[in-house]
């Protein structure tokens, strides 16, 4: 019952904040998108296409906020083996997936008028791929392993391995760069963004990450739920199995 | 009202990459929802309206 | 196979006769064992090098004739093939000793399941990974290769394939009980073999430009350092990573 304890009380504080989070998410992401189409102006330099930003940064901001939520469930879940941890390592993994994949069409739909081609094999998108493979390698290994509680403890070690991996990566490909590229690119993210732009680039980081709240709380309480329904279906195959064997 | 899809040239870029947004958050919003709405079911069923979480 | 299932258990008992000995005769006993079992079942390695072989001469028919294109790629292409061919090979490292038991037998001898992940890493390497960099000369040689970059490759070869052999037995050690494990494996390993790979291109092209120079060869230029660095990073975390996934396979 004590095992139970914790992610009842998860089930009483998700259910309230669940809905608000949504909701903001919804409001957020209206404001967000008719500010950054309608009333943000053109960069000077970019024109229109400083719009693809407004969906391209939070999209990657979230690529790595739900990979940091996950390694730090994953340590969690390793160090104290709670499963909420192990649920909410597992809930964040396709989310953050997603937005990896959209941070990578966006980044390559901006790369195209900006570069002149889709894909430049700079340090930044490279490192962004590199996490991508492994967002789908993480998932594939929860998916092979049957046993839920055996699936989460190797994910979980498989997470903080890559947490580890991820400034390795990061400073390979930079030195990567360094090595093949003349540093020729547009540096993006440069820090003299003007407020007109900045405004509505924050609130659709915010919008994201409120909808990635919102979906984790939802998708932790589906495996929750599943996870109720396994044990009601031992229960009830062992009731039945009992008088028989009794 | 062209103008505006126009996007000074770039409409090609811009509105893709829109569009490809939407319909990703769309999908996992979408996907999240059925599976959470099956499940929360399901488990109602089982436990014949048991205490709701 | 009944005589490599004999080899098998043959092992694991003289192995609980052996328990009093000491951890490093137990490692050389446990690596000696793999590497029997690897030549009474013939030629998986050889197997591996017919497949390197065969990823290298499908090169030049994809891009053409050209020697010195391919001298001028050699490097990156035969690291990126050894590594394709040496991850063909990691779903078999624990498998079979999962699947009859023996590996719970070993669990209960002298060594710790770090040591037992190194001694199976080891003969993992020396029956994969050394015939493959034996074999890396002849393949340079039909790209075209220049001798003292050859050199410093099979160099970057030695340095880097301890580290991918162990990321490899890490997952490995993490899929162990898997089905088919083989894609998988190869997804989860992939990122981890990224910074090895780089830095070994980067050391092995500081190397060729020294040698352009009429210089000789830095082995403690950057990229040299780096590539040991990430080699001994990546296998240690490997180590430590594999056992905690075997440990957690076999506890049930």
């Amino acid at each position: 019952m004590f095992a139970l304890a914790n992610p009842h009380r998860f089930l009483s504080y998700s259910r309230v904040l669940t809905p608000w989070a949504g909701g903001l998410a919804a409001v957020l992401l209206l404001v967000g998108l008719v500010w950054g189409l309608a009333f943000a102006p053109p960069d000077y330099q970019m024109g229109d296409t400083v719009r693809i930003m407004f969906v391209h940064v939070p999209s990657a901001w979230m690529a790595m906020a739900a990979y940091t939520f996950m390694a730090s469930a994953s340590l969690a879940s390793f160090i104290w083996r709670h499963s909420l941890a192990d649920i909410a390592a597992r809930a964040a993994a396709p989310l953050g997936l997603g937005f990896n994949f959209l941070a990578l069409v966006t980044g390559a739909l901006w790369g195209q008028p900006m570069w002149g081609t889709f894909w430049v094999w700079d340090a930044r998108l490279t490192s962004f791929l590199v996490l991508f493979f492994f967002y789908i390698g993480y998932i594939a290994l929860w998916e092979a392993i049957e046993d839920p509680h055996k699936a989460g403890r190797a994910a979980a070690i498989l997470a903080i391995v890559g947490f580890i991996n991820v400034p390795i990566v990061k400073f390979s490909v930079d030195w990567w760069n360094t090595l093949h590229q003349p540093a020729s690119l547009i540096k993006m993210g440069a820090p003299a963004i003007h407020w007109t732009i900045l405004t509505p680039l924050l609130i659709m980081v915010a919008a994201y990450t409120a909808l990635f709240v919102a979906l984790v709380l939802m998708r932790m309480r589906t495996e929750i739920f599943i996870r109720q329904i396994h044990r009601l279906q031992i229960s009830t195959a062992l009731d039945t199995e009992a008088p028989a064997l009794g | 009202m062209g103008e505006f899809f126009h996007m000074g040239g770039y409409g090609a870029f811009v509105w893709p990459a829109y569009l490809l947004s939407a319909g990703v958050l769309a999908f996992m919003t979408a996907t999240t929802l059925r599976a959470y709405n099956r499940h929360k079911r399901l488990l109602h069923h089982m436990e014949d309206g048991g205490p709701e979480n | 196979m009944d005589e490599q299932d004999s080899q098998r258990h043959m092992s694991v008992t003289q192995w609980d006769m052996q328990s009093p000995a000491s951890s490093w005769r137990a490692f050389l006993a446990l690596v000696r064992r793999d590497l029997r079992l690897a030549t009474a079942q013939g030629a998986g390695g050889l197997q591996v090098v017919v497949f390197f072989a065969v990823v290298v001469t499908l090169i030049p028919f994809g891009l053409g004739p050209d020697l010195p294109l391919l001298q001028a790629i050699a490097p990156g292409l035969l690291w990126v093939a050894l590594i394709l061919a040496s991850l063909l090979t990691f779903d078999r490292l624990f498998q079979a000793d999962f699947e009859d038991g023996s590996l719970d037998g070993l669990v209960c001898g002298p060594l710790s399941l770090e040591g037992i992940v190194l001694a199976k890493a080891c003969a993992h390497w020396l029956t994969n990974a050394a015939p493959l960099i034996a074999a890396t000369p002849v393949l340079a040689l039909l790209l075209n290769m220049d001798m003292g970059v050859l050199g410093f490759l099979i160099l970057t070869f030695l340095v880097g394939t301890p580290g991918l052999t162990l990321i490899g037995a890490l997952g490995a050690g993490l899929s162990v009980g898997v089905r088919r494990a083989g894609i998988l494996i190869a997804l989860l390993v992939m990122p981890l073999y990224v910074p090895v790979l780089i830095f070994a291109i980067g050391a092995i092209e500081q190397a060729r430009r020294t040698l352009d120079a009429g210089g000789g060869l830095d082995l403690l230029e950057p990229n040299a350092l780096f590539l040991t660095a990430a080699s001994l990073v990546a296998g240690l975390v490997g180590v430590i990573a594999a056992a905690a996934g075997l440990r957690l396979h076999i506890s049930g």
